[in-house]
């Protein structure tokens, strides 16, 4: 059929399978919204108040449901608005479309109006980036860009269409949905060699990231770790695939991880990292990280091998290809004596926050939030000390139920990504935890909350500063509290409420649990303002460069 | 640290060099020189970089480099395993007869040619493997050099 490019768009993103898209009008994707308003009941799409807001909202849809988000922009400004939240989804490989129009293909290259060169911007925080400049390429130019955002390490794609393509006409076929199979170039003798590794190990230790989530491995993680009774640390994006019960789950690793689990990587002859990278969070100190451990490394991206720690085997492999491969050869075998030892460290070493009934203490926020919403509830973080207090008490038992991010470590991620897990999830409760320096980058979203009945729950740590860049000046810049202490004259409940939201401020626990309930009973969003002390820190903390002897506990 | 050649077989695309010069401008990889050509095939191009590495820093060079969407391939080659030549241009001043001699001299040594030779200048040209074409400037330096230009390294299997 005889199509322009903009239906041609919208029929495509329809073949891949998507029903859902995030984005923000203008000029240059006029022709795109047109074609938008006669798709709009096969194509919803959520208007955000940024476009920023947009790209998150897209971010949060991919992680809270493991398909492709997509999120659409006009050119010049609404496609560098897009630029934090497609560097954001590419740290933490998430599989995500990013459509930009661009002025006219004559137009392009002299500075017109809202024209930018966003291909060139975003090189190198995506995987790949089309310039569409025949209409006769733009459907297989979308197909392959889905192809390549969930082919390998998944991660976003843009494609940039300039206004004139969207209006021109050719013919259309559609296609089936873009399928991935991977391949690897693994043998059984690979899985027998590492097998024989891991049987060998007296002191074995899992620890595993977001490529177990990536790959739908949990059920298969879980199996190696029982048959093989081996213990496992989690990185805090992989919060959620291990439930909290779990003997052999030792919680998270890294620079506010557990204390045992510190120790159990230090002590392990054998470290077997699935789907994980080494980051500067975790190995804190590469040099003195699992110092006696044999390190056997399984990521699929290859060039993740040996760039932050050296490995002394590896295989190149999506979490469950790997582990389906190799739990055949894995022995059933206990380690009584190194339990017994981690079990110690945990009962003696590990932090434990003192509950208080008068005041809210962060982990109280965080453990009411878990207990009221239940084991599906999703979290969704902003960045900072609340980031780092829900990846410690959220206490999630599935993957996706907590989204956060951790490679950029954006503030501001949180109120979009709520956005997109609850269009993604509506019948799941969302919590949005974040703080009141977070909470006011991207507060302007509320307005799609409100809009669109969106019962998110923001629960806002209000600590009146910057609480994690003051915790590092109050730790290692003697206290000189350089520009963290924010002391603004919000009155959140007043703002939810002049935006169309409900506001509740907290004081103390039992306050909360009113609030928490009365959130959840409501059909629209709802601001809680969470008042905690300023002095409260993320504990335990192993400084920037330190190693677990160095770790802070009190 | 050591100097490396990489081949590169990359997708004749607009925008593939600023892709793969971004690359290595973001995870501060070090180019001693690149250079693009065309091959037989109009839709393939080939890119011939010289890369001061370590190992481990070659790894990552390696396999970045491969993730590229438009990369089809990437290989190591060694100067002595391969066919590898550089260009180099050097202008020289020339005051007298007599480094005009010495300069002769050196060219003949190492296969240069005098392209050129007028009052005061000469221009020389050498085609070599990078690390003769190193040791000709090297050697060339104790003269009245004006400038020079390297024409970056192609490079093919044998």
């Amino acid at each position: 059929m005889r199509l322009n490019g903009s239906q041609i768009l919208c029929e495509t993103l329809l073949e891949q399978g998507v029903d859902t898209i995030f984005g923000y009008p203008g000029g240059a994707v006029l022709n795109i919204y047109d074609a938008l308003y006669a798709y709009q009941d096969r194509i919803h799409h959520v208007l955000t108040a940024h476009e920023q807001g947009a790209s998150h909202a897209a971010d949060g849809y991919a992680r809270a449901t493991g398909k492709t988000g997509v999120v659409l922009a006009t050119s010049g400004p609404g496609a560098t608005n897009l630029v934090t939240g497609i560097a954001t989804a590419y740290m933490d490989s998430v599989p995500m479309i990013a459509i930009t129009g661009n002025v006219g293909v004559p137009l392009i290259g002299k500075d017109s109006f809202q024209e930018v060169y966003i291909a060139g911007i975003t090189m190198p925080i995506t995987k790949h980036n089309f310039v569409v400049r025949d209409v006769t390429e733009l459907s297989d130019t979308i197909r392959e860009a889905f192809r390549i955002a969930n082919s390998g390490r998944p991660g976003p794609v843009l494609i940039d269409i300039p206004k004139d393509v969207t209006a021109a006409e050719c013919e259309y076929e559609p296609q089936a949905p873009v399928e991935v199979r991977e391949t690897y170039d693994v043998t059984e003798d690979d899985y027998k060699r590492l097998a024989a590794a891991i049987n060998a190990a007296e002191r074995p230790v899992i620890y595993f990231g977001g490529g177990v989530v990536s790959s739908h491995a949990c059920d298969e993680l879980r199996a190696l770790m029982h048959k093989a009774d081996i213990p496992a640390t989690n990185t805090m994006m992989a919060t959620g695939v291990i439930a909290a019960d779990d003997p052999l789950y030792l919680g998270m690793i890294g620079m506010h991880g557990k204390v045992s689990a510190g120790w159990a990587i230090d002590k392990a002859d054998v470290l077997i990292s699935i789907g994980a990278r080494f980051s500067d969070r975790v190995a804190t100190n590469t040099n003195r990280f699992a110092p006696d451990a044999k390190i056997l490394h399984i990521d699929i991206d290859a060039a993740e091998i040996n760039k932050n720690m050296p490995a002394d085997d590896f295989l190149v492999s999506d979490a469950r290809t790997f582990l389906a491969g190799v739990l055949p050869y894995i022995k059933e075998t206990r380690h009584d004596t190194w339990r017994a030892q981690i079990a110690d460290w945990q009962q003696n070493l590990d932090y434990r926050p003192k509950d208080a009934f008068d005041c809210l203490r962060p982990h109280q926020i965080i453990r009411l939030c878990a207990e009221l919403g239940g084991e599906d509830a999703i979290f969704v973080t902003d960045v900072g000390q609340h980031q780092m207090w829900a990846a410690q008490y959220c206490d999630r038992s599935h993957a996706r139920k907590f989204l956060s991010s951790g490679g950029l470590g954006t503030m501001g991620f949180g109120y979009g990504a709520a956005i997109g897990a609850k269009v993604a999830k509506p019948e799941l409760p969302v919590f949005h935890i974040t703080g009141d320096g977070s909470f006011h980058m991207n507060l302007n979203e509320l307005c799609t909350t409100v809009t669109y009945g969106l019962p998110v729950i923001t629960v806002i740590m209000n600590n009146q500063v910057l609480g994690m860049v003051r915790q590092w000046q109050t730790m290692f810049y003697g206290k000189r509290y350089s520009s963290t202490t924010l002391e603004r004259k919000t009155d959140y409940v007043k703002l939810a409420e002049a935006f169309g939201a409900q506001g509740f401020r907290c004081t103390t626990p039992d306050e909360l649990r009113e609030a928490l309930t009365r959130a959840m009973a409501h059909n629209g969003p709802t601001v809680i303002d969470c008042v905690i002390d300023r002095d409260e820190r993320v504990l335990p903390m192993i400084p920037a460069g330190g190693d677990i002897q160095n770790i802070v506990a009190d | 640290m050591q100097k490396y050649i990489v081949s590169v077989l990359v997708r004749n695309q607009a925008g593939v060099l600023a892709r793969v010069s971004s690359l290595f401008g973001r995870r501060a990889f070090n180019i001693d020189s690149l250079t693009v050509s065309a091959t037989t095939d109009p839709k393939l191009s080939r890119m011939s970089i010289i890369v001061t590495a370590d190992e481990q820093v070659l790894e990552q060079v390696m396999k970045q480099v491969s993730k590229l969407y438009e990369v089809l391939s990437v290989e190591q080659l060694w100067e002595d395993e391969s066919y590898c030549k550089e260009l180099v241009f050097v202008k020289l001043r020339t005051e007298d007869a007599l480094s005009r001699d010495a300069i002769r001299e050196i060219a003949e040594i190492y296969n240069a040619n005098v392209v050129e030779s007028v009052k005061n200048a000469m221009i020389v040209e050498l085609t070599e493997v990078p690390s003769r074409i190193d040791a000709f400037l090297d050697v060339i330096s104790n003269f009245d050099v004006i400038e020079t230009c390297r024409s970056g390294v192609t490079a093919m299997a044998k």
